[in-house]
């Protein structure tokens, strides 16, 4: 069974990065024929607003462009919808590795940090898919989302492998389900929200008229503003849970176990310092004067500590969240 | 006479006052310090002066490593003791950072109270002139009724959807409908900030009455203790807590069972303890990590366990004594470290002096696995092949200076010295469970066996209800801000045009409305189209 879960997460990493592949050929072919627009449509304009006006410049340029379009806006479509697919055949194979893992160790998959960010991901992609089936509008993000999926999944499997086990008695109880499922739910919210955040940015910039290199990536993805509101409602959604799962259930578990609700063990300190900046994003975004770029580098800072909570602490700190058998 | 108009004078501009400078200082830095700009910066401070707790060793965390950093970095160590960084969350500057964000905090959500108060009592406000201006807004919705018939038809329907309504007539036979929704967002948003308010003074109060203590407790009937602080291997009572306020109750360890995996990893642990509280009968209750010991005034945690070997020292005289000897484990395998200490032996029992050239002590290490390659670690942390090694010492144990020693080491300052010497050689020296080992001057060491023993936190949190009741209420509040969306709506009904003046009475109504998103919310086109409709169906 946990050779199963082995292959299965193998399988699922490929297929993300198929998923990949796909998001990016659609973004490559699918929308050269609006790229094509964009190069083209300003040339003739200038040519004809020499020749006669700007009235006269429109239709033609219309009418230029309507036989091609369909044809290759259907290709990228298909592209896109095919990335979709895959991308919902790599979660649900995520979630058959997550499932033969939790058999194998006849207990719940986060036990350890391996398992851990196999969790935080598969929640990372869910929702992730469940954006792009509500809103196919945002699409054009999966390119960076999987890319950020099979960064994370590389990094747990080169890193933090762990074999089977039960787990140690400091992890046996029913807060085991209730702390860390609600925070590995939280995180994966906050992780894929961090895509929409630096695409916001890019868009934002382009939207600006920047043409430098990381804002041209911005060309093809939705509007800064749905970005932005997307990037807010994925945060507003997981910041409740992540308080509820690492300042409420914590610390009644961290009573039961080591005495104290609240003892600053190094994970506790990145979870706080994770909380204080994320409720800085939120109150940045309510606040009109506060830029929302700004807002949204809080929230990229927030994800920056996040990080540094899964990986840094678990690597760099000694503690008594020191379950990562890491390294 | 002079005619003296006596209606009372416009107070609209107080006269103008001299303002103090210091007054005005102080007004500007209470606004400054309650912005939120300034809120958001000390949420950053906050963040940013935690981090140092994390990198460094924290004293409250872990004692022992804040002593090895000492070793580690001997110079370092005395400036960061200064700037307080191995007490970070002590220290006054991150007391001062989380102060100024509380003062802030009260300041900015007080008023907002207040507010809120205010609002929640007052009716809405009257619609605004131009409704057209509005971010949503519909015009010319004819209906049939009258204009008061429609005005009260639409009120009815907009409280149906839990809208705030007001209903006015006007003078010129215009009626507004005003409707107000989402007073619940800055409810719980002010719910939420008033609970992590609760939550600081919870922590404070927590801190002022409540305890802890730590009690290493080896297994056996001579080894049970009584909640006194003498009793305990060390404690802290908060500023407000007298030792005779300690509950009282003792303990006894009677039993320990631990069970591990094939990779050594510990699987269970189950204390079972004599407890007897208010001098009442003894009764018998277990308690384990994740389940611990409550008892109304105070709960017992089960930290750890390890083993304690039991020797039997029988010295130039002939007189035995028995030591039970917690050794400390250094590896989760449970090799384990420490001292068997007897300063009074070897008293000849005609002077009955005792010579302090000839106290014994015995430092070493216990294996409960000795592994087959003879290595000196433990290969599994339950007792299947026990194997104590031993270095012997005598002379002056340093007992006697009355500067209180580690129980778990030998005094290094006798050693240095050459007061307390090494007499077994430079190996130490095996011993098997049940072994004897007959010294250079023909006495006697036997390992006779080992008990368990369990490390046991004892502490007490008058404020953690209190503190749970916040957190849950804080995140309600929480869940309530962000969900919710504060908007306002209006509608002007007018007796149709065609028929100007109080004749309209009985004739139709033209009717434009509008909408007022207060806060960020997308969804509000949708519901303002369908406000709309029913208006213009005249349905709820």
């Amino acid at each position: 069974m946990a050779e199963l879960s082995n292959q299965l997460m193998a399988a699922a990493v490929l297929a993300y990065l198929f998923a990949m592949v796909c998001y990016a050929g659609e973004y490559a072919f699918g929308k050269r024929s609006r790229v094509g627009r964009a190069a083209v449509r300003p040339v003739e304009a200038k040519q004809l607003v020499g020749a006669g006006g700007p009235v006269a410049a429109d239709p033609p340029a219309v009418a230029d462009d309507n036989p091609v379009q369909p044809a290759r806006r259907d290709r990228g479509e298909l592209i896109g919808r095919i990335a979709v697919g895959i991308n919902v055949v790599a979660v649900l194979l995520h979630l058959g590795g997550l499932v033969t893992r939790g058999v194998a160790a006849d207990r719940m998959p986060w036990g350890n940090m391996y398992e851990y960010i196999l969790s935080t991901t598969f929640i990372a992609s869910a929702v992730w898919i469940g954006v792009v089936l509500a809103r196919p509008a945002v699409r054009h993000l999966g390119l960076f989302a999987s890319l950020a999926l099979v960064v994370m999944l590389g990094a747990a499997t080169m890193i933090a492998y762990t074999p089977v086990g039960p787990l140690v008695p400091a992890l046996n109880s029913y807060w085991f389900i209730i702390h860390v499922s609600t925070i590995i739910i939280g995180s994966g919210i906050f992780l894929i929200g961090a895509v929409p955040a630096v695409m916001y940015l890019i868009r934002n910039g382009y939207e600006e008229g920047r043409r430098t290199f990381p804002y041209t990536l911005g060309k093809h993805v939705p509007a800064a503003v749905t970005l932005e509101r997307l990037t807010f409602r994925l945060h507003a959604f997981a910041f409740p849970l992540f308080t509820f799962g690492a300042l409420i259930a914590g610390p009644i578990w961290a009573e039961a176990s080591w005495g104290r609700y609240w003892g600053w063990d190094p994970k506790e300190v990145w979870a706080f310092i994770s909380w204080v900046v994320y409720a800085g994003y939120l109150h940045a975004r309510a606040t009109p004067s506060v830029k929302r770029t700004v807002a949204t580098w809080i929230a990229l800072l927030g994800f920056v500590t996040m990080l540094m909570n899964l990986f840094g602490v678990n690597l760099f700190f000694e503690g008594l969240h020191s379950y990562a058998n890491a390294g | 006479m002079t005619v003296i108009e006596e209606r009372p004078a416009p107070s609209a501009a107080p006269p103008p006052r001299r303002t103090n400078g210091l007054w005005a200082l102080l007004r500007n830095s209470w606004r400054q310090l309650t912005s939120m700009r300034t809120a958001l910066v000390l949420l950053f401070l906050l963040a940013i002066a935690a981090i140092p707790g994390s990198v460094f060793p924290q004293r409250g965390v872990n004692a022992e490593r804040v002593t090895q950093y000492y070793q580690q970095h001997p110079d370092l160590a005395p400036v960061l003791e200064r700037l307080g960084g191995f007490e970070v969350y002590a220290s006054p500057w991150f007391a001062s950072i989380y102060l100024l964000l509380f003062t802030s905090l009260i300041g900015c959500v007080v008023p907002r109270l207040i507010d809120h108060v205010r609002a929640l009592r007052m009716a809405p406000p009257d619609a605004p002139k131009r409704l057209e201006r509005l971010p949503q807004h519909a015009a010319d919705l004819t209906r049939a009724d009258a204009p008061a018939e429609v005005a009260r038809s639409l009120a009815a329907g907009l409280r149906r959807r839990r809208f705030r309504t007001k209903v006015r007539e006007h003078e010129d036979g215009v009626w507004t409908v005003s409707a107000e929704k989402g007073f619940l967002k800055e409810t719980g948003n002010l719910l939420f900030h008033f609970s992590l308010l609760a939550v600081l003074i919870g922590v404070g109060f927590g801190h002022w009455y409540g305890w802890h203590a730590n009690r290493l407790l080896v297994g056996g009937p001579d080894q049970g203790f009584c909640n006194t602080l003498t009793q305990y291997d060390d404690s802290t009572l908060g500023p407000r807590v007298h030792p005779a306020d300690l509950p009282n109750f003792c303990l006894r360890l009677t039993d320990f069972d631990a069970t591990f995996q094939s990779t050594g990893q510990p699987k269970t642990f189950l204390a079972t303890v004599q407890l007897t509280q208010d001098n009442g009968p003894a009764e018998t209750r277990r308690f384990t990590v994740n389940d611990p010991l409550r008892l109304g005034d105070a709960n017992v945690y089960l930290l750890g366990h390890g083993y304690a070997p039991v020797l039997k020292f029988t010295d130039r005289y002939g007189v035995a004594q028995t030591k039970v000897v917690p050794f400390l484990p250094i590896d989760g395998m449970q090799t384990s470290e420490g001292v068997a200490q007897f300063p009074d032996v070897n008293i000849d029992p005609k002077t009955d002096k005792r010579d302090p050239t000839l106290q014994m002590g015995f430092e070493g290490r216990y294996l409960p696995t000795s592994p087959t390659d003879g290595s000196a670690t433990s290969a599994f942390p339950a007792e299947n092949n026990p194997m104590l090694y031993l270095t012997a010492y005598r002379g002056d144990l340093g007992l006697d200076v009355g500067t209180p020693g580690s129980v778990y080491s030998l005094d290094q300052g006798q050693l240095a010295t050459g007061e307390l010497k090494n007499v077994s050689g430079t190996r130490p020296h095996a011993l098997k469970l049940g072994d004897t080992w007959t010294l250079d001057d023909g006495t006697k060491l036997e390992f006779v066996g080992t008990r368990e023993f369990a490390t046991l936190s004892i502490r007490h949190d008058p404020a953690q209800g209190l503190l749970l009741v916040g957190a849950v209420v804080g995140l309600l509040g929480l869940m309530l801000s962000l969900a919710g969306h504060r908007r306002r709506v209006w509608f002007r009904v007018r007796p149709d045009a065609d028929l100007p003046g109080p004749a309209a009475a009985g004739g139709g109504s033209v009717v434009t409305a509008g909408g007022l998103p207060r806060t960020d919310y997308p969804g509000f086109p949708e519901e303002f189209k369908a406000l709309v409709k029913a208006a213009e169906e005249g349905t709820p």
